[in-house]
């Protein structure tokens, strides 16, 4: 058996698939949710209230799509050019901790927000800058060492909230100092939990959209990713490419940082990301790498997070129905993403 | 000739309406085919006629939409290339299937023995290993590795595998497509023997020539099939590649020129070693306006050294590059297309193009910081569609249109592709690399009119090609290639193809030795 790419896939093959991805989804979710004793069409009419059921409920959603959206486009963008960074995770927690840094009180308003938001972009960017040089350089290989880094990130941070960033106020928890008023992302809605992060993460993946379609940069990444060979025979410079990648990659990754303590949390601790580094993987894979694709992704993956959170609540079903439900949901459809553009011949 | 018909030979296989599509291709349409015992029958076919497909279902490494293959009077159970093998088929692929790091005898072994057994003694196997190749006339070492074998030594383990396991008949794939025309006179004459003790032989080939020295019988394919069925006795070169091509093809002459100053020299330049393609040794190669140099020889002898010099993605270890008179330290591909050094690349799948971009993106990959192309870091992709689109009528590239992907083209419309975007900036260097190979005889005699057009234009022109016919009626002056060294440059027409060969060979560059 073997795949052959189809010249035009038809529009009913594009959304046929994912729909029956959707379908196959929902199946496997109701059996699973009959094993762990519930009934499965009282879970599913849970799951999509607590997505999107209220007010509340679908504002949750944005917030939670907010860092996903900024993680998918930081992965979107790095594995366009074929450098596989796995250590958004690590970036996200660099932002965090420029945005606690300068956030404090180190700088005074009105600049306070945009200064601590390219600070957070810079620092981001150099975390990434490392792995990749290796690779450029010495061909080490970027999976390892951007894996690697996300693991050293969180000790730093946790070294960070036990010493010089601890709040002396947080009555024992490892958590830093809160930021001033200045510091923080208004609301996009008086009283509710919508910060402007996710207005910012929007206007983020249309400039990364414009970057890959419009420019010679997105151009050269394009290339360097599809067909590296070609890419420098044809005198593109390979090498600055693939840092370039690397640099808006991490800048990215680090507004999700940024956005989190700035627009939601206030301050940092180790409880910031509930793998929103890793999650970005799934988001920027569903999206196919595409910018714009990221941001409907971002809204499902964080749709489902938050609508089984909340079922798993109201059915007393265990929460790991959740984290299977959004396994689940990925392999189907990116097993769908593929049938939509693939067809399976035998022999 | 005519003791070269063998009517009367008993039918060792038979091939009946066989049919192969793929998707909407017809590869192979209603084919019928018969082989008698003791003749070799060619196969005759431009590139994409259906001849590798065909061998391929008779192999079993494709299973027929219609149609039969009965062996020695027997069906043969379609999509098992094991039953093929036990039947008595043995095939010698295009590309060899040899590991490099086993001894010739392993080789011959592989695959024959099963994974536990008494196990059949070394000797015998090598008694009988030493008992084919003096039957055949094929000499290698059996304790020889392969991989330091040449690549007519390797062809030569290839037939002996394949007689190792007893085949009675056998299927050779562009055998001489590799080989020095010494070397494909010495398969020839293993091949009659072959024929002689009793073997039946299918020789796939696109070279008229060959054909009509070593087959009997050739049936001729087209579009997936059968147009033709004919002795090699009743038939010229003329009448077959009108019947292989389907009508008069005028292949393109160069008429000779004065030649005038060097755009491009390589002065005793030295490379380093780069795994399997050897050192260039002290080369001296220089490109002249209005000229087109050929650079024959067996691939893998140095020619991607040179295509990489001249293209820019390699410098010299040492000795010089000189571009327009001055010796070159800064060398990158960009800085080869700001010489104005037209590339085109040896495999235009993998280098030459990106498939899954556009025909549009394709054609100004090379060009796209160009400020008619993108200003400021902006793509103008208004105009490089208008290029894209002006490249597909000026030079026939046949596509659904400049927005389709390059993947769904065919070579020969891909590499018009690329030969339009280096000849449209009007290039005063050209490096074609392999430009024909794998097209069929209309996209060749149109390339080839391409080139020649260029250099009356006044364009240096190095072309570098396996196919020693390709270069005996482009080149102004050639160069052979071998391992590394490279000949004197020789006028057109003053060496024959035989005496090419032997410099393809090695020898010739010691006479040169001696006497520096």
């Amino acid at each position: 058996m073997r795949l052959e790419p189809i010249a035009n896939p038809s529009l009913a093959r594009r959304i046929g698939f994912p729909a029956a991805a959707l379908g196959a989804t929902i199946v496997t979710a109701s059996l699973l949710a009959m094993i762990a004793g519930a009934d499965p069409f009282k879970i599913l009419g849970l799951i999509v209230k607590g997505a999107a059921g209220s007010k509340f409920a679908a504002l949750e959603t944005l917030n939670r799509a907010t860092p996903l959206i900024f993680t998918g486009l930081a992965i979107a963008v790095a594995f366009r050019a074929k450098l596989w960074n796995i250590g958004a995770e690590a970036q996200l927690y660099a932002g965090a901790i420029v945005a606690v840094l300068l956030g404090t009180g180190a700088i005074g308003s009105p600049f306070v927000l945009p200064v601590t938001a390219i600070a957070a972009m810079l620092v981001g960017a150099l975390v990434l800058l490392g792995p990749v040089l290796l690779k450029t350089r010495l061909g080490v290989d970027e999976v390892v060492t951007t894996l690697l880094l996300n693991f050293i990130m969180l000790l730093f941070v946790s070294y960070l909230l036990e010493g010089p960033l601890k709040d002396p106020m947080g009555m024992g928890w490892p958590k830093s100092t809160a930021l001033v008023k200045e510091a923080r992302l208004p609301r996009i809605v008086d009283g509710l939990r919508l910060h402007w992060g996710f207005g910012l993460a929007l206007i983020a993946a249309c400039i990364v959209w414009v970057i890959q379609k419009r420019t010679t940069l997105g151009f050269e990444m394009r290339a360097v990713g599809a067909n590296q060979g070609a890419a420098r025979f044809a005198g593109m410079p390979v090498n600055t490419v693939l840092i370039q990648s690397a640099l808006l990659s991490g800048g990215l990754a680090a507004l999700a940082g940024w956005s989190e303590v700035a627009g939601l949390k206030g301050h940092l601790s180790l409880d910031l990301s509930p793998g929103f580094g890793y999650s970005g993987i799934i988001v920027a894979m569903l999206a196919m790498l595409n910018a714009l694709g990221v941001i409907i992704a971002a809204l499902f993956v964080a749709g489902i997070f938050v609508g089984s959170d909340s079922m798993s609540r109201a059915a007393d079903v265990p929460t790991y129905i959740a984290d299977m439900l959004l396994a689940l949901s990925l392999l189907f459809m990116v097993l769908a993403v593929l049938l939509a553009r693939f067809r399976v011949v035998r022999g | 000739m005519s003791e070269r018909r063998h009517e009367a030979g008993e039918v060792v296989l038979r091939l009946q309406g066989i049919t192969k599509r793929f998707g909407a291709l017809t590869a192979n349409s209603d084919i019928n085919l018969t082989l008698r015992q003791g003749e070799i029958l060619a196969l005759l076919g431009e590139n994409g006629a259906g001849k590798t497909t065909l061998m391929n279902i008779l192999f079993g490494h494709y299973v027929a939409d219609e149609g039969r293959v009965e062996v020695f009077g027997r069906p043969l159970p379609p999509g098992n290339p094991r039953a093929a093998l036990a039947a008595g088929i043995g095939m010698v692929h295009q590309h060899f299937t040899l590991a490099d790091n086993l001894s010739v005898m392993d080789n011959i072994r592989l695959g024959t023995e099963p994974l536990f057994s008494r196990g059949r003694s070394r000797t015998s196997v090598r008694g009988q290993i030493e008992q084919l190749s003096r039957d055949f006339g094929l000499a290698v070492h059996p304790d020889a590795r392969v991989g330091n074998l040449s690549v007519g030594e390797r062809q030569r383990v290839e037939i002996l595998k394949a007689l190792y396991r007893k085949a009675r008949i056998l299927i050779l794939d562009e055998p001489t497509a590799v080989l020095t025309p010494q070397e494909s006179d010495a398969l020839f004459k293993t091949l009659r023997k072959a024929t002689e003790l009793g073997l039946s032989i299918v020789f796939i080939s696109h070279k008229l020539h060959e054909v009509m020295a070593i087959a009997g019988r050739c049936i001729v394919l087209r579009h997936g099939r059968v147009v033709g069925e004919v002795f090699t006795d009743a038939t010229d070169r003329a009448k077959l590649a009108a019947m292989m091509v389907g009508g008069e093809v005028a292949m393109p002459k160069a008429e000779p020129r004065e030649a005038g100053p060097v755009l491009l020299q390589l002065e005793q330049v030295t490379t380093p070693d780069k795994g399997a393609s050897p050192w260039l040794k002290r080369v001296d190669l220089a490109l002249r306006r209005g000229q087109i140099v050929g650079l024959a020889g067996v691939s893998g002898n140095g020619q991607t050294a040179i295509a990489d010099l001249v293209s820019g993605l390699a410098r010299p270890a040492s000795g010089r590059l000189i571009v327009s008179d001055k010796p070159v330290d800064q060398w990158s591909p960009r800085q080869a297309l700001g010489h104005g050094i037209a590339r085109i690349p040896e495999d235009r799948h993998k280098t030459g193009t990106i498939a899954d971009f556009t025909l549009t993106e394709n054609a100004v990959l090379e060009r796209y910081t160009n400020p008619e192309f993108s200003r400021a870091g902006w793509m103008n992709w208004r105009a490089a569609e208008a290029f894209a689109r002006n490249i597909i009528t000026k030079y026939d590239v046949r596509c659904p249109g400049p927005d389709s992907r390059i993947r769904l083209l065919s070579g020969g419309n891909m590499q018009k592709l690329i030969l339009g975007r280096v000849l449209e900036p009007g290039p005063q260097i050209i490096l074609a690399n392999q430009p024909v190979r794998g097209l069929d005889v209309g996209a060749i005699a149109y390339i080839h009119a391409q080139l020649i057009a260029a250099r009356n234009a006044g364009a240096a022109v190095l072309l570098i090609s396996e196919d020693l016919d390709e270069i005996t009626s482009l080149a102004d002056v050639i160069h052979v290639l071998s391992e590394g060294r490279l000949s004197p440059g020789f006028p057109r027409s003053s060496k024959t193809p035989a005496e090419l060969g032997l410099w393809m060979a090695g020898q010739g560059f010691e006479r040169v030795e001696h006497a520096a």
